[in-house]
């Protein structure tokens, strides 16, 4: 039982289809950058964030949250036995937020000038835009530095590793730190949008809710993964592991629901819920995806059942996306002002899932990322605390 | 200063000592001074000693002297009138003909190398300056007598500034500015059609407090006044910026007070402190582009009275930018059936993928109930 390059063909059905749309965004991309955001978006000023800083950043960040909610289960909460799912969850992290991160790039107009940002003398430190993104650029950062050991392990002698190893602790506080931080201020991102934003959805605890619901996306997309890969490589299912994990998310999504409508009962909006035409269906719909997979997870039968597992997560991820297209542009009033992504934008956000699935193949291939069986013997996940010290040590 | 002093003021002046301390503050700030000025100005000012003033008037309208005594400030002209010994100034003067001159002739004797000169109106040369005489004394003579003994010369309104108007071709006359023909000392000019007061005003306070002039540009010009383009501080300079500009007289861009540079302002060419300071004390909007008029550049020496007032200025350095905003605002439009399809198509795709993963766990999972143990 170790950590090892999966190995295998690098040229496969799925990595061609994804090298294809890569391309076709890469095209998108350049051209973008040379004739503006009008050549390539349906963005106005009266909807200056579309689907790219809607789905590429807010809710990609958020289904790569897997390695925030792994590392604060494994370090913080000291689970030793989640620990072969860390650094899966790590890389589907580190790709979904450098390319969330990236993709912030693709939405400034004045793109040469991405750098003032985060630079001092340029930057806004009074900004909650700032906050945002200058936590996301650090926590990439972060995730890199997290992930070397896979790059030494593969590449340098050992003695780097141990070096890296003894100040990692650093970087693995600051991985869970940073993603608390700025998954947050996403929600309080929506203050200033203030009575144009539903009351549904314009309420005090928008900081929580949002980093509650990244956690639950997080947790949906290390299941999913899992689900996928060891589908998708025959391997053998973590369902075991999973299914502890799922008692996990069920917590967090009871957290989020209790959060959510006591919230709107302490504002007195509770009616709001039902009277808002249109908007009471989206909030009612949202609501019952973060509530299914509470029912789904609550037998011990479903959570071993990877369909269950499977569909849950797929709920969850369902859940806190629509929450934040909801928030970010369906439940918002702007008289006057109309948006729909055009084609070129949604091929942009396409690729960029494309990148994220090439990039995952590729690195699971090439790098030790994923558990693999010795030769022949089943894989049991009962890792005990000195098996984890030595898989870090590795 | 002591409150002696300061109910000196209040009588000789007719100010309170609320008015008095807020004018010398104002002065100051006018003229830039740092802390500490005002109070040496309320000194200067308070002091029993007057500096006599000799004010010449040649080829010009009088329109400096009007718009100074009409200065609403309160009480300025008793200020003016009070602060400095005003010894000879034609339109003032209670005396006529020779006893005016011989009273002239007696101050400079009295107050040789003391007195200041002002001039307000050109000069002209041609003809050994037959064109203007006052007293039988051509208007070159008198100005070059009066500047020997004067401790400084103010060159007041743009005509003994530069020439003005009456400089403006054909000049039949040969009209020329103060600092054409008195070279041997520095010559403050204040330009302006009329100049503004408060310049003129400023840069006397700085005389009589310090006991030299204030900084001059290269023209002569104090630069506290006119180092500025009008176009860096006008009120409409925003409007230059977005490109909304008055296209003619009375269109709705000129009603909603839009940048009058098409209609010929030559803000962009001329430098004074108008738009910092404005006109006549009646408050905000008190000068010729807060009514409305482009600016005519009347201060500034080969654009006022030279250039067609509708005439497009030349911009110094502060140019238009190369493309403007949309007026327009695009809204944007709903969905278009191209981009539907594709939404559709990719849900469509997720859910149908997502419903064979799912199938296929099922059977993973039956497969492995089976096959296990």
């Amino acid at each position: 039982m170790k950590i090892a390059p999966l190995g295998g063909p690098l040229i496969t059905k799925t990595t061609v289809t994804a090298a294809i749309l890569t391309v076709l965004m890469a095209g998108l991309i350049l051209y973008r950058f040379v004739f503006g955001l009008g050549a390539v978006t349906n963005l106005n000023n009266g909807y200056p964030f579309g689907l790219w800083i809607v789905y590429d950043l807010v809710i990609g960040t958020a289904f790569a949250c897997g390695g925030y909610g792994m590392a604060l289960l494994v370090y913080v909460l000291n689970k030793g036995e989640y620990h072969a799912l860390v650094r899966p969850a790590l890389l589907a992290s580190m790709f979904g937020y450098t390319l969330g991160g990236v993709s912030v790039i693709f939405d400034i107009g004045r793109w040469w000038n991405a750098w003032h940002i985060i630079t001092p003398g340029w930057a806004n430190p009074t900004s909650v835009m700032f906050e945002v993104g200058a936590c996301i650029t650090l926590y990439c950062l972060v995730m890199w530095i997290e992930f070397t050991p896979a790059f030494l392990e593969k590449w340098a002698p050992p003695k780097s590793r141990k070096a890296l190893g003894k100040v990692m602790y650093v970087f693995i506080a600051l991985g869970v730190l940073l993603p608390t931080m700025h998954q947050s201020s996403l929600g309080t991102l929506l203050v200033p949008f203030g009575f144009r934003l539903h009351p549904l959805w314009q309420t005090h605890l928008l900081p929580p809710l949002f980093l509650i619901s990244a956690l639950c996306m997080g947790y949906a997309m290390v299941v999913f993964e899992a689900t996928l890969v060891s589908k998708a490589y025959r391997r053998p299912s973590e369902a075991d592991l999973l299914a502890r994990l799922s008692k996990y998310i069920s917590g967090l999504l009871v957290a989020y629901l209790a959060l959510r409508w006591g919230g709107l009962a302490v504002e007195g909006k509770l009616a709001l819920a039902f009277d808002s035409g249109g908007l009471s269906t989206m909030f009612l719909f949202e609501n019952l995806l973060f509530a299914l997979p509470i029912l789904l997870l609550s037998s011990d039968k479903g959570r071993r059942n990877p369909q269950t597992l499977f569909i849950a997560a797929v709920c969850m991820l369902l859940a806190g996306s629509l929450y934040r297209l909801d928030a970010f542009l369906l439940a918002t009033d702007r008289p006057g002002w109309h948006y729909f992504p055009a084609i070129g934008e949604i091929l942009v956000s396409v690729g960029i899932v494309a990148v994220e699935v090439l990039a995952y193949v590729v690195f699971v291939k090439m790098l030790p990322v994923l558990e693999v069986a010795d030769e022949g013997g089943p894989v049991l996940h009962t890792v005990k605390r000195a098996d984890l010290a030595a898989t870090t040590q590795e | 200063m002591n409150d002696d002093s300061l109910t000196a003021i209040e009588t000789k002046l007719g100010l309170s000592r609320r008015s008095f301390m807020q004018f010398c503050t104002a002065m100051a700030a006018t003229m830039g001074l740092p802390k500490g000025a005002d109070a040496e100005i309320a000194q200067a000012i308070a002091s029993p000693h007057r500096p006599p003033v000799i004010w010449l008037h040649f080829q010009e309208c009088t329109g400096c002297t009007e718009s100074l005594l009409r200065a609403d400030h309160p009480t300025l002209d008793a200020l003016i009138l009070d602060v400095i010994s005003l010894d000879y100034h034609e339109t003032l003067f209670a005396a006529a003909g020779h006893q005016a001159e011989a009273a002239r002739k007696a101050s400079m004797a009295a107050n040789k190398g003391k007195y200041v000169l002002i001039v307000e109106g050109a000069i002209p040369v041609k003809d050994g300056g037959i064109y203007c005489k006052i007293g039988g004394q051509t208007a070159l003579d008198m100005v070059k007598e009066c500047a020997a003994g004067a401790a400084a010369v103010i060159a007041i309104g743009s005509c003994a500034a530069w020439g003005g108007m009456p400089s403006t071709g054909p000049n039949p006359t040969g009209s020329t500015g103060v600092p054409e023909i008195i070279k041997d000392k520095p010559v403050v000019t204040i330009p302006g059609c009329p100049a503004s007061p408060y310049n003129l005003l400023s840069t006397v306070v700085h005389f009589l407090t310090f006991g030299k002039l204030p900084e001059l540009d290269e023209k002569g010009r104090p630069k506290f006044a006119y180092s500025r383009l009008i176009h860096e501080n006008c009120e409409r300079r925003a409007h230059f910026d977005a490109g909304r500009f008055a296209q003619e007289f009375g269109d709705e861009g000129h009603r909603k007070g839009f940048c009058l540079y098409k209609l010929g302002c030559k803000g962009p060419e001329t430098y004074a402190n108008c738009p910092s300071i404005l006109f006549g004390d009646v408050g905000s909007g008190s000068w010729p582009v807060g009514t409305g008029h482009p600016c005519i550049g009347c201060s500034e020496q080969g654009i006022g009275f030279t250039k067609p007032i509708h005439a497009l200025a030349e911009p110094k350095y502060i140019l238009p930018p190369v493309s403007y905003p949309r007026i327009v605002e695009e809204q944007g439009q709903g969905v278009s059936v191209a981009s539907a399809a594709v939404v559709a198509g990719i849900a469509g795709a997720a859910l149908g993928a997502g419903v064979v993963m799912g199938r296929n766990l099922g059977k993973d999972k039956d497969d492995k109930s089976t096959g296990k143990d």
